[in-house]
């Protein structure tokens, strides 16, 4: 049981992660690099609360967040891929506007600088009598935990089995042979962007239907961690949410371990650590796509 | 190019900057108009705060400090084709360092002050270097390694500091009297009360220094040579990987050096989180400053400006405003960066 707890609690912060990393690699692999996750969260998260707080039916609150969270990446496709601007800089001033927007509308609407009242989270569901399992069960009983499950093999069946991530991955690796087959690189690379937002959207709905609230700066730099899952898992989505599952279980042991005299603080370094050396090529080769980050200007060839 | 067209093509590259904090401020204004109040007159208190009073442009130059230095150390790494976005935790390892040796050191007192401001330099530039390395050995990107070594730094220090904090607190002892840089009203008396220091003058004399460095020394232009084409650079003799490093370590120490505003000039004492987000900031001020320091120091004068001014419109508008003018001015700069180097090519 304890460690069914332990497995369900791991799992339980993968989520937001998982969501987020997959989005970046629909991204990425289109050739835009997302660092915009953070912002996109934060967006959708309090989005979720608005719109729970104020129909209260939960439901219409995730809807919001994930027209939040597509809005917010449509701003970043339309400043990386329309105007071919830096697609790291985007992503950063993206994410300070997502900081100060959510705190501006937190202290105009709830008149706090902290944190919103609570609002409901998600209802839970009981498909196959899942949410009845020991330990697991709660969390199984949750329809974006459901959904997020469902996602790692969707989300990878799109980017390289179906047409769409043919394609899209094309724009990532060699957009003017792509342009020279007649396909639209912007329009692919923006379609991925969006793509990427939708997904990372649940992931702050998810954040804000567990705390049953909005709080200035909940996503806490989750959306760099889930950058950094998606380097560990090599740009694929199984291996981006694997990566999540990894980065996930350490912070819930380091959650564990807090007040004991074991460094905590050495566990929460884990996952950046591990990036890093992934990055250097010591844990296998990560290879990003050949043109992610380059703008894509059909004037030059 | 003809000579009108280049003209007219300077112009635009010069005048992006100011289209795109006029951009922004319009932007924002349409916030400040949605919750009903006015955006000039909300501008013009902010604006008169700001820089209205001695105090009040002492709290500026106060804020404006740690923004010199943020935005000189992206600016240089940005000049060599880097993108340092570690300047955050280059910063707050640089004031981390500086508590250290102010606060712990058996220094006699002379020594102190030069001390501390070695230390801060040093860790910065310690903590950019590795990034600079990974990438001169391993091709593997700044980018994310920067962002990796800003979370390690917040975990390192925490670590750190279990043992070495005031009991109960985040924070380390008192730096020694010794180490600290004293306040600016003590010549400037119109900037009484105000906690702006001498760390601004340090800030001052580096940016001419990096305007040295980067524009009248040899290093300097392998630098440049090096942002602007990497493979002709190496062509023409410039050892990349070793330049990729040394830009990296200056760019750190510029940083790091930032911290002590807070640790010697201003708290005397070293905080969790104390930086506050100004190596993001530094970003925004080298794109608004065009990675040049004469332009870095009006961009974080703007800033500075604009987050001493927040403080006054806070009973009518949200002072967060001022964060959603940081990150549009972000947008607003780098979307007329991209469209003027367009039309510049077509010109061309």
């Amino acid at each position: 049981m304890e460690v069914l707890l332990f497995a369900a609690a791991a799992l339980r912060i993968s989520v937001p992660y998982a969501l987020a990393a997959m989005g970046a690699a629909v991204s990425e692999r289109g050739g835009v690099i997302c660092i915009a996750l953070e912002g996109i969260m934060l967006n959708s998260a309090l989005a979720y609360v608005l719109g729970t707080h104020w129909s209260g039916n939960p439901w219409l609150g995730l809807a919001c967040a994930m027209l939040v969270g597509v809005l917010t990446a449509w701003l970043h496709a339309e400043v990386t891929v329309r105007l071919r601007a830096d697609q790291i800089t985007s992503g950063l001033g993206i994410n300070l506007l997502a900081a100060g927007l959510t705190r501006f509308v937190l202290v105009r609407v709830f008149h706090s600088s902290s944190n919103s009242p609570r609002v409901e989270g998600l209802p839970e569901w009981n498909l196959f009598g899942l949410a009845g399992l020991p330990g697991l069960g709660p969390l199984l009983g949750s329809p974006l935990v459901l959904l997020t499950l469902a996602c790692v093999p969707f989300v990878w069946w799109l980017l390289f089995r179906s047409v769409f991530g043919l394609r899209l991955r094309s724009m990532g690796e060699n957009p003017e042979a792509a342009a020279s087959l007649g396909l639209r690189v912007a329009s692919y690379r923006t379609q991925g962007v969006l793509v990427c937002g939708a997904l990372a959207s649940l992931g702050g709905a998810w954040l804000a239907s567990e705390q049953h609230s909005f709080n200035d700066g909940m996503t806490g730099g989750r959306g760099y961690i889930a950058l950094a899952a998606m380097i560990v898992g090599k740009w694929n989505p199984i291996g981006a949410a694997a990566a999540c599952l990894l980065f996930g279980t350490a912070d819930a042991l380091q959650i564990r371990l807090q007040g004991s005299a074991f460094p905590s603080e050495l566990l929460q370094a884990l996952p950046y650590l591990v990036t890093m050396l992934v990055l250097a090529g010591f844990i296998g080769r990560a290879v990003a796509p050949r043109a992610v980050g380059v703008p894509y200007d059909p004037e030059q060839r | 190019m003809s000579q009108p067209r280049a003209n007219l093509a300077a112009a635009l590259v010069l005048g992006a900057p100011l289209v795109a904090v006029l951009a922004a401020l319009a932007v924002g204004g349409v916030f400040i108009a949605a919750i009903g109040e006015s955006p000039l007159e909300i501008y013009a208190l902010m604006f008169h705060e700001a820089f209205g009073t001695g105090y009040g442009l002492g709290q500026t130059l106060f804020k404006t400090t740690p923004l010199l230095f943020t935005g000189l150390a992206v600016s240089l790494a940005f000049r060599a084709g880097l993108f340092n976005i570690g300047v955050e935790s280059q910063m707050y390892l640089g004031g981390f360092a500086a508590a250290l040796v102010g606060a712990y050191a058996p220094l006699p007192g002379v020594l102190l002050l030069p001390a501390a401001l070695l230390a801060a330099a040093v860790a910065g530039s310690a903590w950019a270097a590795i990034p600079g390395g990974l990438k001169a050995r391993f091709g593997s990107h700044e980018v994310i390694n920067t962002i990796m070594l800003n979370f390690i730094a917040l975990a390192l220090v925490s670590w750190v500091g279990r043992g070495l904090f005031e009991p109960a607190t985040v924070r380390t002892r008192d730096v020694a009297a010794a180490a600290w840089l004293p306040r600016l009203d003590r010549v400037l008396p119109a900037l009484a009360g105000s906690p702006a220091n001498f760390s601004l003058l340090i800030g001052l004399l580096l940016a001419v220094g990096v305007g040295v460095l980067l524009f009248r020394t040899r290093v300097g232009f392998e630098l440049r040579a090096l942002g602007l084409n990497a493979p002709a650079a190496q062509a023409a003799g410039v050892a990349i990987g070793r330049t990729q490093v040394l830009a990296m370590a200056l760019s750190g120490a510029l940083a790091g050096l930032g911290g002590v505003n807070f640790v010697l000039g201003y708290k005397h004492y070293f905080e969790l989180e104390f930086t506050g987000g100004a190596g993001f900031i530094g970003i925004a001020v080298a794109l608004l400053g065009r990675n040049h320091p004469l332009g870095v120091l009006l961009a974080a004068l703007f800033f500075g400006g604009l987050s001493h001014g927040a403080l006054v419109i806070n009973q009518r508008v949200p002072r967060e405003l001022v964060n959603v003018l940081q990150g549009l001015v972000i947008l607003f700069a780098i979307s007329a960066q991209a469209l003027t180097a367009r039309f510049v090519r077509r010109w061309s």
